[in-house]
C-alpha cells in the first residue's frame, strides 16, 4: 500500500531533479556566453556572473523585498477571489445546463479579451492602486478555474451520484459531497495554470503604473536609463523563479491530496 | 411475527426513446416478508436494474406502486441501502474506507458514526482496513466496503445489484457466504437480482423468475434448503440440482410478454 504511493514520486524525483539542475546549468551558460562574445550587446544582456551575485543583492535590499511582497500577495489575492468566484460558477454551468446554455455566449465572448490589454482602460478607471492590478489578474485568472471545475463537472461517474442519492443524499449534498470533491483534483490545476497567470497580469500591470508598487515597478524604474540591467535581469529572474515555485508547490499539493486521482493499474 | 416488507403491485415502467416507446418491466407483482432473503434471476436485458431503481425511488415508474413497510414510495426511501455490481465505482475514491462506511450515516453523532462503520467492517471481516482507500484493496474486499457500508446504514431493505457479478470464483463464494452469514446476523431483509441461476439458489430462501423484457414474474420458487448452506455439500445436494434444473428450463422457456397475452 505505502509503495504505490511512494513509487512515482520517489522513480521521478531521483531522475528529474539532476535533469532540471543539468538544463538551468546549461541555460546559464549559453546565456554566460552569449553575452561574454558580444553575440547579443553585453551592455544590456548582462552575464550570469554579474546577474546572479545582483539577484543576492536584492534579496537583502529592503525596497526590492517589499516591491516582490507587493506583487506576490497582490497575485495571491486575485487567486482567491478568483477561486471564490470560479468554483462557485462552475459548479453552477456544469450541472444545470439551462443556465450553462444561457451563459456560454457571453463566456465565450470574454474568454479571449486577453487581461492585458484591458490595463489601459482600467488605470483610466480605477487608478493606479494594487485594486487595479488585482482585479485585472482576477479576470485573467478565472478561466481556468471556471473551465477545469465545469468539465469536471461533465466527468462526474454516474455511480458515484446513484450511490449517493440512494443513500438518501439530496441535491445540494450531491454537489458539495460528490461533485466538488470529485471535480477538486481538476480545479487545482486550474488554479496552477491561474496563478502563472495572475503573476504575468499583475507584474505587467505594474510595468505600465508608474505608482503601482511591486516588482513590475522596481524592473521599470532599474531600466530607465539602461543603467542597471543586472537589477533588470535579476528581477525577472526572481519573478520566474516565484512562478516555478508556486507551480511545484502546487504540483506537490496536489500529489499530496489527490493520491487517489493518479493514474494506476489493478491494485493486488 | 412475519410482516411484508416490500410490496410490489401491478409494477410497470416505459421508457420515452426516440424510436418510440420501450416497456422494460411490466405488471410485476412480488413481496418480499421482513426477514427474508429473495433472489431475482432473468435473462439479460429483462429490465431487473429498472426494477431496482422504481424500488430505490431513482426512477419513477409508469405504472402500478411499490410499498416499503407499508409506506407507498416516492422518491429515495430513508431506510434502504443499494449495493451495486461495479464497486470500483461506487466506493468514493477520495475516502479511506472508514469514511465510505460512515457516508450514509451523516444525521448520527461523529462518536457514533464511527462505531457503526467499525462494527461494520468488522462484519465483513476489514476492521483493520478503515485508513486505507479503496482502491489500495483488492476487488473482493472493495466489495464488502460496499456491503459494510449498507449495512452500517441498518437499511430495513438491502437492495444488491448483481454484487458478486464482478469477482472471480473463489472470492464469489467467499462473499456468497459472507453474505448468509451477516444477514442472519443482523437479520436483514434482502432482494438481490442475479443473472446467476446457481447463485439465485444457493443464497435464496425464494427465487423469483423473470420473463424476457418486459419482465413479469414467470415463478415462484421456495428454495428449501434451510438456514445452514455451505458451497460444497449444498451445491451438490439434490434438492439443489432439481432447483437449479427448474430454474434454468423456466429461464429458457421463459415466454415473452407478447405469448402471455
Amino acid at each position: 500500500m505505502g509503495f504505490l504511493l511512494g513509487k512515482p514520486s520517489t522513480v521521478s524525483g531521483t531522475r528529474r531533479v539532476p535533469a532540471s539542475l543539468v538544463g538551468l546549468a546549461g541555460l546559464f551558460l549559453i546565456w554566460e556566453v552569449a553575452s561574454q562574445t558580444g553575440l547579443v550587446p553585453e551592455l544590456y544582456l548582462r552575464p550570469p556572473s554579474e546577474v546572479l551575485p545582483a539577484m543576492v543583492g536584492l534579496l537583502g535590499d529592503e525596497k526590492f523585498l517589499r516591491a516582490l511582497l507587493a506583487t506576490v500577495l497582490a497575485t495571491v489575492i486575485a487567486l482567491l477571489i478568483a477561486i471564490l468566484i470560479a468554483v462557485p460558477g462552475g459548479l453552477v454551468l456544469g450541472s444545470i445546463p439551462l443556465v450553462r446554455r444561457a451563459c456560454m455566449t457571453v463566456v465565450e465572448f470574454l474568454r479571449p479579451i486577453p487581461s492585458v490589454a484591458l490595463i489601459p482602460l482600467a488605470l483610466l478607471i480605477t487608478g493606479t492602486g494594487p485594486d487595479t492590478k488585482i482585479a485585472l489578474a482576477v479576470y485573467g485568472a478565472l478561466w481556468p478555474i471556471l473551465f477545469n471545475t465545469m468539465y469536471a463537472l461533465d466527468e462526474l461517474d454516474p455511480l458515484h451520484v446513484e450511490t449517493a442519492r440512494a443513500f438518501g443524499t439530496g441535491r445540494v449534498a450531491v454537489l458539495t459531497r460528490i461533485a466538488l470533491p470529485s471535480a477538486a483534483p481538476f480545479v487545482l490545476t486550474g488554479v496552477r495554470l491561474s496563478f502563472t497567470i495572475a503573476l504575468a497580469v499583475v507584474v505587467s500591470t505594474e510595468l505600465f503604473a508608474g505608482g503601482t508598487k511591486g516588482l513590475g515597478q522596481f524592473i521599470m524604474e532599474a531600466n530607465s536609463g539602461g543603467a542597471h540591467m543586472d537589477q533588470v535581469l535579476a528581477g525577472t529572474v526572481i519573478a520566474g523563479l516565484v512562478g516555478y515555485a508556486a507551480n511545484a508547490g502546487l504540483e506537490r499539493l496536489n500529489a499530496k491530496l489527490f493520491a487517489w486521482n493518479a493514474p494506476r493499474g489493478e491494485a493486488s | 411475527m412475519v410482516r411484508t416488507m416490500l410490496d410490489v403491485a401491478d409494477l410497470g415502467h416505459t421508457y420515452q426513446a426516440k424510436d418510440g416507446a420501450h416497456d422494460a418491466i411490466d405488471g410485476l407483482t412480488f413481496t418480499v416478508e421482513a426477514g427474508e432473503l429473495v433472489c431475482v434471476v432473468g435473462p439479460s436485458g429483462c429490465g431487473k436494474s429498472t426494477l431496482l431503481r422504481s424500488i430505490s425511488g431513482l426512477i419513477r415508474p409508469t405504472r402500478g406502486t411499490v410499498s416499503l413497510h407499508g409506506t407507498p414510495v416516492d422518491g429515495v426511501p430513508a431506510d434502504l441501502a443499494v449495493v451495486f455490481q461495479d464497486y470500483s465505482r461506487s466506493l468514493f475514491p477520495w475516502l479511506t474506507v472508514q469514511r465510505n462506511v460512515e457516508f450514509p450515516l451523516r444525521e448520527l453523532s461523529k462518536a457514533e458514526r464511527t462505531a457503526r462503520a467499525g462494527e461494520a467492517l468488522a462484519a465483513v471481516g476489514l476492521e483493520n482496513a478503515g485508513r486505507k482507500y479503496p482502491w489500495q484493496l483488492s476487488g473482493g474486499m472493495q466489495q464488502r466496503v460496499a456491503i459494510a457500508r449498507a449495512l452500517a446504514y441498518r437499511p430495513a431493505l438491502l437492495l444488491m445489484d448483481e454484487p458478486f457479478a464482478s469477482v472471480d470464483a473463489q472470492t464469489r463464494f467467499e462473499l456468497e457466504d459472507l453474505l448468509l452469514r451477516v444477514r442472519r446476523e443482523q437479520d436483514t431483509t434482502v432482494l438481490l437480482v442475479t443473472h446467476d441461476i446457481d447463485e439465485s439458489v444457493y443464497l435464496g430462501d425464494r427465487v423469483l423468475v423473470l420473463s424476457k423484457s418486459p419482465a413479469r414474474v414467470v415463478a415462484a420458487l421456495d428454495v428449501g434448503l434451510g438456514e445452514k448452506r455451505d458451497q460444497i455439500t449444498t451445491r451438490s445436494s439434490d434438492e439443489f440440482v432439481e432447483l437449479r434444473a427448474k430454474v434454468a428450463g423456466l429461464l429458457q422457456s421463459a415466454p415473452t410478454a407478447e405469448t402471455v397475452h
